[in-house]
């Protein structure tokens, strides 16, 4: 993964949320996972990638987030269902439209959703994971992109 | 006109509900995968379908295939993450009509139907 496969999971996050009218939403700067455990809030939503790289994408948020953001999408009284479904969406559309820049054999998964438990995420072992940090209003979520 | 709204998640099946923006389109269903909606299609005889691609069972394109068949005057807007172009040719080649990248707005989305439907020669 070079800084150029980081950008293009970066501006899918920003015009993600752009599209979503959400305001001022911020990408901090990308950092590396170094202990090896996944990086999760309280809803990640995983995407497995196959083809020409093999590996995983996952958007996790916490649920005050989650909420906050259905409620923007016009969904006012939300279950954890609700937010599963978001998270799941969120990591597949950012994963999907990295396919513009990766090409059709850029193979993505449908959403596999974790509610807690950071410890069901099992990332590849020999692939390093980066951490895109997410700023909404007060709210801290992450995009990690875990490719070989 | 009948619409038939294809995608896993229930949230983007309720906001093409909610922003379809076309006083003239009645939703007579929802499906959650392909094999749900080739059952619906068969039952309901929709006029415009929004469908997903990446889905569990069945994806949206073996979903187009069996469905072209089932409803052949049917106009089919995909709407999908999936942003490369040799996707949309395929959707378009098995049979689509549109095809709408995710994330779109209530506009777009608004605008991708009502182009659709007003716009598309009709078999």
């Amino acid at each position: 993964m070079d800084e150029s496969n980081i950008q293009v999971f970066i501006n899918s996050v920003v015009h993600y949320f752009k599209q979503l009218n959400l305001d001022n939403v911020a990408v901090d700067t990308p950092y590396l996972l170094e202990s090896g455990d996944p990086l999760a809030y309280d809803f990640t939503g995983i995407i497995g990638i196959s083809g020409v790289r093999k590996g995983c994408v996952y958007f996790s948020c916490p649920k005050v987030m989650a909420t906050n953001i259905l409620i923007c999408m016009g969904e006012i009284d939300s279950t954890d269902d609700d937010h599963c479904d978001m998270v799941g969406e969120v990591a597949n559309t950012i994963s999907g439209n990295a396919r513009r820049d990766f090409g059709p054999e850029f193979l993505i998964s449908v959403p596999v959703v974790v509610q807690g438990e950071p410890q069901r995420i099992s990332l590849p072992k020999d692939a390093r994971s980066i951490v895109i940090p997410i700023r909404w209003r007060e709210h801290r979520a992450a995009l990690v992109v875990c490719l070989k | 006109m009948k619409m038939l709204i294809v995608d896993d998640s229930k949230i983007i099946r309720q906001k093409i509900k909610r922003s379809h923006g076309m006083k003239e389109i009645l939703v007579v269903g929802s499906a959650a995968n392909g094999e749900e909606a080739v059952f619906i299609a068969k039952k309901t005889n929709p006029d415009v379908i929004t469908m997903d691609l990446t889905m569990p069972k069945m994806d949206g394109l073996a979903c187009i295939k069996e469905i072209v068949d089932i409803v052949p005057n049917a106009l089919i807007l995909v709407i999908s993450a999936l942003a490369d172009k040799a996707t949309a040719i395929e959707a378009l080649k098995l049979g689509a009509h549109g095809f709408l990248c995710k994330p779109f707005t209530d506009f777009e989305l608004a605008d991708a139907i009502e182009q659709l439907v007003l716009e598309t020669p009709h078999g």
